[in-house]
């Protein structure tokens, strides 16, 4: 008995086996067609947008998103492990004078983000930095419960995270309570914490959290483009100089930065700015 | 001829381990000198204060350290007790059937894949620490040295058994024709003569508990604090698997200098637990 059970179950993995090698197969064939883009997690509602409706117009291509973090995706540009960078910051002088370009494809407001059953609903950018420096550290001291305030940031290698420190001004001085390394890590945590702060994409935002007003300015697309929003940044795409782009990834980066794509990136909540 | 053939396949195959030792050595001392060299060893352990990417970097690894060995030495303050209870149970004491049951779930348990203990850990572990301690946050050293001290029973339970098992049959025989009990015979008499196998269980699992990085960033908090129960902290592993994917120059150096220190303190507890090993087969 049992050895008939063993081998039905070798017979079904074998079987499972084939099944993955025959959904895989024109995956393969198609290898020539494929763009792979490495980097912001930020960017994934983006890049997930542009990917599919890209693959849709173009049949016979595909697209490989590896979401690692802005310093990855810049990294992994530069030593020619992915066709396209992605980067929610822009290039750092050194960074240009390695030889690499940045295109901004739009941008991106930064929200800061409370657990809904939070009452405060507005921080000015004085107050978050405060906060975030560790002057402020009760809620109550900014109109909320009597609470210490648990502080949620992003690893040091985060374009969020870079964004954040340089509009608020706080670089290298914000005592992180945790220290997570993607917007979704962030976003699940600060909902499931009554006293958290974070901050993330605006763009990946979910019911589960609350984005403040900043300055009593909510943060929406309107009000990204028109400046009026103040903690936002660029979504950049980063490509290395002097290293062809195959055609697939050269057609995917005119694509992305086309105004056809405009409407995409709108839909997938941030701002165009082609 | 066929025997030299099949011998020199075998032998080959065999070196590749051996290579893959060496090479992993060897690549770590080199890419982890340079670093210690440019920072100082003194500074590079000692000093309280890692910012990696700060304006004016700093590269102190004392609190991963620290944060390793508090949270090593407390997953074995509360996993060993558990373990070796569970070990003596099934090894003496448990019917067959209950021993089969429990048995299998050990293994399960040791199959479990550590992402997995860390996703569980995030979603009611860290909230549950946060509600039962009243902190403000539950992400810390206490949530990573709970997640390993469950990691760990596996092998703490599975070697323990192994050892009391292997206690001859004569030896409680003998106390139990004395007429000791067999809760007595097993304390008094199987343990003792286990112990080398079960010193070995123990160093087993500070090793295992030393090199987990999955589980442990997700529930730690992942900030290079100094150490301290209720503080969010980073791990020798963590440290290096947070930055890795996008450090450069003096940092990635560093990091691979963190690995070092890693690779010497696994390497440690290797030879401690060769010495239990060879003490059993000689005792």
């Amino acid at each position: 008995m049992k050895k008939i059970i063993s081998i039905v179950i070798a017979a079904a993995c074998a079987l499972a086996l084939f099944v993955g090698c025959s959904a895989k197969a024109p995956e393969a064939a198609a290898e020539d067609g494929n763009v792979s883009l490495d980097g912001s997690t930020s960017m994934e509602k983006v890049i997930g947008s542009l990917g599919e409706s890209f693959i849709n117009s173009n049949p016979g291509t595909s697209y490989t998103y590896n979401p690692t973090g802005s310093g990855s995706g810049i990294k992994a540009v530069s030593e020619g492990t992915c066709d396209i960078g992605l980067s929610s910051r822009n290039l750092k002088d050194d960074e240009k004078a390695s030889g690499l370009t940045g295109t901004v494809l739009a941008l991106d407001g930064i929200a800061v983000i409370v657990n809904p059953n939070n009452p405060v609903s507005d921080l000015s950018v004085e107050q978050i930095a405060s906060i975030y420096k560790g002057e402020i550290t009760n809620w109550k001291d900014v109109g909320g419960n009597d609470a210490e305030i648990v502080l949620i940031g992003r690893e040091a290698g985060s374009g969020t995270r870079d964004g954040f420190e340089s509009i608020t001004g706080t670089n290298d001085a914000c005592k992180y309570r945790q220290e997570l390394t993607s917007t979704g890590d962030v976003i699940t945590t600060v909902s499931q914490n009554p006293d958290a702060i974070g901050y993330a994409s605006l763009a990946s935002l979910k019911d589960n959290v609350k984005a403040l007003t900043v300055g009593g300015i909510a943060p929406t697309e309107e009000t990204v483009k028109d400046g009026s929003y103040v903690i936002q940044r660029p979504f950049v795409l980063v490509t290395k100089d002097g290293v062809e782009l195959s055609e697939t990834a050269k057609k995917f980066f005119d694509y992305a930065t086309s105004s056809q794509a405009a409407e995409v990136i709108t839909a997938a909540g941030a701002v165009p700015v082609n | 001829m066929l025997e030299l053939v099949m011998h020199s396949i075998f032998l080959v195959l065999g070196l590749i381990t051996v290579g893959c030792v060496l090479l992993i050595t060897v690549y770590l001392v080199i890419s982890g000198i340079p670093a210690i060299r440019r920072i100082g060893l003194v500074p590079f352990l000692f000093n309280k204060t890692w910012a990696s990417t700060a304006a004016t970097p700093s590269f102190g690894i004392l609190p991963f350290i620290l944060t390793s060995i508090y949270g090593t030495a407390g997953a074995i303050l509360l996993g060993v007790p558990v373990g070796f209870f569970t070990a003596v149970y099934l090894a003496k004491m448990a019917k067959p059937s209950v021993r089969a049951i429990m048995q299998s779930a050990v293994s399960m348990l040791s199959g479990i894949p550590s992402v997995v203990y860390g996703l569980v850990g995030m979603l009611i572990l860290v909230p549950g620490i946060r509600r039962l301690f009243n902190v403000p946050d539950g992400s810390s050293l206490l949530a990573a040295i709970i997640v390993l001290s469950i990691m760990i029973l596996p092998s703490i339970i599975k070697v323990s058994v192994t050892a009391l098992e292997a206690v001859p049959k004569e030896y409680e025989d003998a106390s139990l024709a004395l007429g000791a009990t067999p809760v007595e015979t097993y304390f008094r008499v199987s343990v003792p003569a286990a112990k080398s196998g079960i010193a070995a269980a123990v160093v087993l699992g500070v090793g295992r508990a030393i090199g987990e990085a999955m589980a442990v960033m997700m529930v730690s908090g992942n900030v290079p604090n100094m150490p301290s129960l209720f503080q969010s902290v980073r791990f020798l592993t963590t440290a290096v698997a947070s930055e890795m994917s996008y450090s450069s120059g003096l940092q990635q150096q560093a990091l691979f200098s963190i690995a070092l220190v890693l690779f010497l303190f696994i390497m440690l507890i290797n030879a401690a637990l060769n010495f239990f090993l060879k003490r059993e087969k000689e005792g």
